[in-house]
């Protein structure tokens, strides 16, 4: 397979995934063994002491035990829940809110774990090498949770020359990277040539992936050039754009977004975006931006606005959580009662996120945000996928958070944690595999 | 997981031979099945099943065992004192590896405080809501015996209701060759000076291959434990350590729970057992790397399973981080240690779990992993039950 087939209705992988979709079955169902079903391991012994006591049963001790505790589950709409997963069922909104509030983690870890299988039944745990490329910070928009925007007039405002980006790709390329992120502000001063000519030129020079743009970006590309969102999507794609990030996404609640940026507040504008770009054979990601004042309901909402958007057009590839980064933002100042978001919420709200998703493949842990403690514990409930190790990322780090891994470290993280590395382009294509060495 | 022998390859052969071997274990998922299994019928594991349940690549399952097990032994509460740490001075005699905090007498930094600075310390702690000091400190070469006792009762008298926790095995070691005494009169001379219980610090790792290179000249692991016997037959309690992710191989780990089990049952004296992740800056390792987040869970549970004459299993989020920590009360742990003032040890060592945590942060990082507060003493007396979430803001 070349891993540079970049038109993703000629990608494999990609087609794979949508005909498995539409004829529903999902990648690796074939293979996937399946486990006794809930009434097959609780039927055979009601006490829950015998059943774990009872040391000549096949099953593993795991599914044994935690069957027993969504058996001796009172909640019945919890209970619902668990069993909805444990099927791998779809389940409804008031059932994840439930599981988002009430599950047990290690229940829900368990079930997260079950359904990461059904996706990714071989044990193997993808990053990617890429580059991110902020190419202005120059924004007329001014999110509150954002440390990274500059107005314009600030002398610490810029846009990167061709040079600049040029040089920065040849070095993702040294360093093994197959793409590039590129993402910026909504700069006003810049129309839809100013890219035509930047992607035609980069794709004239590199073999490169490029995964750019977000929604408040092409809606402010076409406002600025006078033109609609599909007809700058076309535009954008023939010259050389192959996927688009799922960024600004946040979350997806008009009443939690007024709060947080006066701009990006309609939510169903991002969906439309994101759909016009799978309508035009561009495929996207997905993220989800949490722990910045929102509740679960809004966690859940967003969840299900991405899943109705993926039933119909069926262009997301990857969803990625993120928890919000407090330092600098003015949301931060403006609330500073606010915590971080802790270890067990994260891994809850990317479990719930596993189970809710039964139509995107892939789900991102993140390291970034979370640290990479938390971020290799995020395999076991229910990541499958490391993201980048970012060669550059402003971003974040403007907002007070630097973690950092090379490849070695990355590897060693995914192996540490019982998986099998593989690095991945960013259309999930696995280009190389690290199996376990040798103890040294 | 594929069947495979578990031998300590990166180790110099010279010390894995002999007398100090350990067994080698086959590794296989039956056998953590078998064991995880065993754990739930409320057997003793054995040394094979521990190497084993290191080795297990579920680490859910194993939290989900451990989480079963502590459920069992503590239901949903999670304890947690109001503490304060002292650390009366950092000029130690010793050199051990791993270390950033001793210094050499004359070397920059090195510092010992006064009696005033020590009372000053005391009354702030008490003034704060502290129920406990805990108070350990490099093995001073001009110190004597006089100078400890006198260290106790300068806190006792600032701070007269507050628990004093101090001195490792290592410094009463020091103390008794010293002073050329036997270790139970040291501990009578301090316990009269109003020294409540022993801090659990010292013990690294005992098994003598791993001991030899990272602390050769510290008191030995069989030396830690008879101290620890020592104090709790004259009826002291005290806690335990582990300090892990270093060179030491899982073997070693597995090794040194067992030999605290093993005086456990003799004595029933200790009250908790500390998982410490190693630090990597600032030390003469050479190790310069965090520990994974999934060695730290994993460390809790084994613990929970393998320690099965423990109540107690503290979550350390000053060397794992808040968020670990609060994670590994899913995995076995049972304990979130306190708010934490002046750690001087782990902080110089690079931790980047920070310096202090608010009792009503300690109190929503509790609540947040779905558990119930407990303020507890320092030999784990239950103080206060926080029931009701809307009183945490009173704190």
């Amino acid at each position: 397979m070349n891993p540079y087939s970049l038109n993703c209705s000629n990608n494999p992988v990609w087609r794979g995934f949508e005909q498995s979709i539409a004829q529903n079955t999902l990648p690796g169902a074939a293979g996937f063994q399946e486990a006794p079903t809930l009434e097959e391991i609780n039927s055979r012994d009601g006490e829950r002491q015998k059943i774990i006591a009872s040391s000549a049963r096949e099953t593993k001790v795991h599914d044994e035990l935690m069957s027993a505790r969504i058996a001796e589950t009172q909640d019945p709409l919890l209970k619902s829940a668990y069993e909805t997963a444990f099927a791998g069922g779809r389940l409804s909104g008031e059932q994840g809110l439930r599981l988002l509030d009430a599950g047990d983690l290690n229940v829900l870890g368990w079930l997260a774990t079950r359904a990461k299988e059904r996706f990714h039944p071989q044990g193997k745990v993808s990053f990617l090498i890429d580059r991110n490329i902020n190419y202005t910070n120059v924004c007329r928009i001014g999110c509150d949770f954002c440390a990274f925007y500059r107005r314009g007039p600030e002398s610490d405002a810029y846009v990167l020359s061709k040079e600049d980006i040029f040089k920065k790709i040849e070095e993702t390329i040294e360093l093994g990277g197959t793409g590039t992120l590129m993402q910026g502000g909504v700069n006003p001063h810049l129309k839809i040539e100013y890219y035509e000519d930047l992607f035609r030129s980069i794709k004239q020079r590199y073999k490169i992936h490029l995964h750019a743009l977000s929604v408040i970006e092409i809606e402010g590309i076409a406002q600025v050039s006078r033109l609609t969102v599909a007809e700058t999507l076309e535009r954008l794609k023939a010259a050389g754009l192959d996927s688009i990030p799922g960024a600004g996404a946040e979350i997806l609640s008009d009443e939690i977004r007024l709060e947080q940026s006066p701009v990006k507040r309609h939510s169903h504008r991002w969906i439309k975006v994101m759909q016009e770009a799978h309508q035009a054979n561009l495929p996207t990601t997905a993220t989800m931006m949490f722990g910045a004042l929102e509740e679960r309901k809004h966690i859940i909402e967003h969840i299900l606005r991405i899943r109705d958007a993926q039933d119909e057009t069926k262009g997301f590839y990857a969803f990625i959580l993120w928890t919000f980064q407090g330092e600098n933002t003015e949301l931060a100042k403006k609330n500073p009662d606010m915590q971080p978001t802790g270890g067990v919420e994260y891994l809850r709200v990317l479990a719930v996120s596993r189970l809710m998703m039964d139509n995107i493949p892939n789900i991102q842990g993140s390291w970034v945000t979370m640290g990479p403690k938390i971020g290799q514990i995020s395999l076991h409930y229910g990541a499958n996928d490391m993201g980048s190790i970012m060669i550059e990322e402003n971003v974040v780090s403007a907002a007070g958070t630097s973690y950092t891994l090379d490849r070695k470290n990355m590897i060693e993280l995914i192996r540490r944690s019982g998986f099998t590395p593989v690095q991945r382009d960013t259309y999930y294509n696995i280009l190389a595999e690290y199996p376990e060495t040798p103890a040294q | 997981m594929e069947s495979l022998t578990c031998a300590s390859s990166h180790l110099p052969p010279r010390l894995l031979e002999g007398a100090n071997a350990l067994p080698t274990v086959k590794v296989s998922y039956q056998a953590v099945q078998s064991a995880l299994r065993k754990s739930l019928r409320g057997e003793r594991l054995s040394f094979e099943d521990g190497v084993n349940l290191y080795h297990s690549p579920d680490l859910v399952e194993l939290g989900a065992v451990a989480n079963e097990i502590n459920l069992r032994k503590n239901g949903r509460d999670v304890y947690f004192n109001v503490n304060r740490h002292i650390n009366p001075t950092n000029i130690c005699a010793l050199s051990c590896k791993f270390c950033a905090f001793s210094r050499k007498p004359n070397e920059e930094g090195a510092y010992a405080y006064s009696d005033d600075e020590i009372a000053h310390r005391a009354k702030m702690a008490a003034d704060s809501g502290a129920t406990e000091i805990h108070m350990v400190g490099g093995l001073h070469p001009r110190w004597k015996l006089s100078n400890y006792t006198n260290i106790i009762r300068t806190v006792k008298q600032a701070a007269p209701h507050v628990h004093v926790k101090a001195f490792t095995a290592v410094e009463l070691d020091w103390l008794a060759r010293k002073e050329r005494k036997s270790v139970a009169e040291v501990i009578g001379e301090l316990r009269d000076a109003g020294l409540g219980s022993f801090p659990g610090g010292g013990a690294e790792i005992f098994t003598p291959y791993v001991r030899e290179l990272i602390c050769d000249t510290k008191l030995t692991g069989d030396g830690w434990l008879d101290i620890h016997r020592t104090a709790h037959k004259m009826g002291l309690r005290s806690n335990c350590t582990m300090l892990y992710g270093h060179i030491e191989d899982v073997p070693a780990r597995v090794d040194h729970m067992l030999r605290l089990r093993g005086l456990q049952d003799e004595t029933a004296g200790f009250n908790v057992f500390i998982p410490l992740a190693y630090q990597p800056e600032n030390n003469e390792l050479g190790i310069n790397r965090h520990t994974y987040g999934a060695d730290d869970l994993k460390t809790v549970a084994v613990a929970r399973l393998l320690l099965d004459n423990f109540r107690h299993i503290k979550s350390y989020w000053i060397m794992t981080g808040e968020r670990v920590a609060q994670t590994a009360l899913h995995f076995g742990a049972n304990d979130l240690d306190g708010t934490v003032v002046e750690e001087k040890i782990a902080n110089m060592a690079g931790s980047k779990g920070g310096m202090a945590m608010a009792k009503s942060n300690l109190l929503r990082v509790i609540r947040d992993a779905d558990r119930v507060p407990v303020e507890r003493s320092t030999v784990y007396e239950p103080i206060r039950r926080y029931d009701n979430p809307s009183e945490d803001s009173l704190v």
